[in-house]
Order: C-alpha cells, then sequence, then structure tokens
C-alpha cells in the first residue's frame, strides 16, 4: 500500500497527502478530528438528555405506574438487543483498530459486521414494537376520558400471558376488544383515568425514547457505509484513520444510550415479577 | 511503510477489547439479576450505577478515553456536568415544591 503514505510536493515542503492544509501535523489533525466529533457527541448527550430528564420528572412522580407500566415490556427481547448491540459495539471497536494496524480489508469487513448486528437489533426492536402495539401499549386516543380502555386492555392481555405461563403454555392469545370494552369497570372512575394517563406518559417516553435511539442508528448504517466503501478503496492508514474514528465514536454513543434505556425503561418492573 | 510522520495512537491489545467485552456481557447479566430483586429504593441507584460503570468502560476503552488529549477529556467531563445541571437543577425544583401535576 505505497499509494496511502505518498509524500506530494507541496509548496515547497512535505507534506503526507491526507493532511490538511491548515494543520501541521497528522498528530494534530487526528486531535482536532477527535474534538470536533466529542463536540458533536456533547450535543447528542443533551438531544437525549432532554428526553431522560423528562423521563426522570415523570418517574419520580408516578414512580408506582411507572413500575407496573415497565412490566408489560419484554425482558427477553430488551436483553438480546442489549447483547446485540454490545457485540456491535465489540466489532467496531475491532474495524478501528484494523484500520490502526492497516488492515484496509478487514476494518470494511468489521464495519459491514457491525451493520449486520444493527439490523439484528432493529429486527428484534420491530418484532417487539408490533407486539406492543398490538397489546394496545401505544399512546393515542382513548387513553383517557370516560371512554378509556387501551390500558385495561393491555393489564387484561398481561394477566392472560402470566395465566397462559403458570398454565405451562408457551402461546397464548390475545384479548377480545369486545370483551375489555364490556369489561371497562366505571367504578375505577377518576382514578382508573389517573393510572391510565400515567401508564400513557411511560410508553409515551418508551416509544420516543426508543425510536430516537433507532433513528440514531438508520443514520448510523448509512455514514458506517460510506465510511467501509472508502476502506475497501484503501483510503485509511494507521497515519491516517480519523474517518474511521469517529464513526466508531457516534456508533459506541448510541451504545451507551441504550445501556442506560435497558435498565431505566425494561428493568423498572422486573422485581413486581412477570 | 517509509514515512516522515509519526503513527497517530498504537493500536491496544485485541485482549483488552475482548476482556471489556467480557465484562460488558458480566454487568449485562449482573443488571438483569439485580432488576429482578427487590431493594426498594435503592433498585434505579445500582441499575445507573451499574450502567455507569458500563458506559465508563465504553468511554475508556472502546472510545479510546485512555489516550485522548486532555482536551478531549475536557468535553467529555463537560457533557456529564451540562447533564448534571439539567437533572439535577430540574429535580430540585420539583423535589422542593409542593406543585400539583
Amino acid at each position: 500500500m505505497s499509494a496511502t503514505n505518498e509524500i506530494v510536493q507541496d509548496h515547497g515542503q512535505h507534506h503526507h497527502k491526507d493532511l490538511a492544509h491548515h494543520f501541521d501535523t497528522l498528530e494534530q489533525q487526528h486531535d482536532a478530528n477527535t474534538l470536533g466529533m466529542w463536540a458533536f457527541l456533547l450535543t447528542e448527550v443533551l438531544f437525549f438528555g432532554g428526553l431522560f430528564a423528562a423521563y426522570t420528572i415523570y418517574r419520580y412522580k408516578y414512580s408506582a405506574m411507572f413500575e407496573e407500566a415497565s412490566n408489560h415490556l419484554d425482558i427477553t427481547l430488551g436483553a438480546t438487543n442489549t447483547v446485540i448491540l454490545i457485540l456491535s459495539s465489540l466489532t467496531m471497536a475491532l474495524a478501528v483498530r484494523c484500520s490502526q494496524t492497516g488492515n484496509s480489508l478487514w476494518t470494511g469487513r468489521w464495519l459491514l459486521i457491525t451493520i449486520a448486528f444493527g439490523l439484528m437489533f432493529l429486527g428484534v426492536k420491530f418484532v417487539e414494537w408490533k407486539h406492543d402495539y398490538h397489546i394496545h401499549l401505544m399512546p393515542g386516543k382513548d387513553w383517557s376520558g370516560k371512554d378509556y380502555w387501551h390500558w385495561q386492555y393491555a393489564k387484561k392481555a398481561k394477566d392472560m400471558e402470566t395465566e397462559a405461563h403458570k398454565n405451562g403454555s408457551a402461546e397464548h392469545s390475545l384479548p377480545d376488544r369486545k370483551d375489555v370494552l364490556a369489561d371497562n369497570d366505571p367504578s375505577l372512575g377518576v382514578r382508573g383515568i389517573q393510572e391510565s394517563q400515567q401508564a400513557r406518559l411511560f410508553f409515551l417516553l418508551y416509544f420516543c425514547m426508543t425510536s430516537l435511539h433507532a433513528l440514531h442508528m438508520l443514520v448510523g448504517f448509512v455514514l458506517i457505509g460510506i465510511i467501509a466503501y472508502f476502506a475497501y478503496q484503501g483510503a485509511y492508514s494507521p497515519e491516517y484513520y480519523s474517518p474511521v474514528e469517529n464513526i466508531g465514536l457516534y456508533w459506541h454513543f448510541v451504545d451507551i444510550v441504550w445501556i442506560f434505556l435497558f435498565p431505566l425503561l425494561y428493568l423498572l418492573g422486573a422485581h413486581m415479577g412477570h | 511503510m517509509a514515512t516522515t510522520e509519526h503513527s497517530t495512537h498504537q493500536p491496544a491489545p485485541l485482549s483488552l477489547y475482548l476482556a471489556t467485552f467480557g465484562m460488558l456481557m458480566f454487568l449485562t447479566i449482573l443488571t438483569i439479576f439485580a432488576g429482578f430483586q427487590n431493594f426498594g429504593m435503592w433498585s434505579t441507584p445500582i441499575a445507573l450505577g451499574i450502567a455507569g460503570v458500563k458506559a465508563a468502560l465504553v468511554v475508556v476503552i472502546f472510545m479510546h478515553g485512555y489516550s485522548s488529549s486532555p482536551l478531549t477529556w475536557v468535553i467529555i467531563l463537560a457533557s456529564m456536568f451540562f447533564m448534571t445541571i439539567m437533572l439535577g437543577l430540574m429535580l430540585s425544583d420539583y423535589m422542593s415544591r409542593g406543585w400539583a401535576m
């Protein structure tokens, strides 16, 4: 790969071909690139921070209902996704390491493997969201007011699932919407509506936080794909691998967000039993 | 590989990345186990503590915090500082007033 280390003549001075004009050394350029990426990640921390702050306040206010609502999420799928995402972080770290050692082929390969793990994560998430939607966890109308029934449906679905587990059968059917509407106990009154509204808040935060996280992964796929293409072209070398390093920083950040989301959303009500 | 420039950063040993991954897996299992126990008011601090250690491992090893410049660390610590301000001041407001919500 002598071409990647080619020294070109520029203003009578020797410059590495990847050294931008306004930097003195590759080291300085690399540090500036890393610093810039971290500055972007700082804004990302505060971007997600707003949602975490909203979660914190309502978690504090409505602790009991947040725990009960959390108990409706699937811990197995959440844990599976945690493992998949940490695996993708490892493969991303290996991609960056390969770019540092000048192994362009494996830089590209590890990047594509990282995308594959990311797609697996979104696949699991899609299955999970679909199930969440079917058991009426999706916030929308009829979560409050005298005709609220979604939360009643979700609770009934949960009861039927628990019952099925007790009887040792893996399969369980979903409740009939008509039954839920017929059973909707008016004696629950204002208190029932308040509980429904508080649970809705939890699921609103759940869908917002997980979908903002998923959006970051979609953006990541495109960026990693572009970097992988250039890696296969032999654009990076041990002297110049900042783009790989920076896409790595982005991906690890996405991993860190999930590391916090998993216990806060899924494990909150785990001690209540399933 | 004749070049007048020094390599920007030495790659970390492969074993370090694998050990970090192993540690992250162990902590994931630990947080799930802890989640099923009833620690009362300590449940969330314990969960956040474990998540904090996991995040620190990712920042220091995977994100090369161990070899980052002091200026980069200023940014990393600033992100935590601003998050603390946002959460801390908001919570101090909500926890110290009898607002009906």
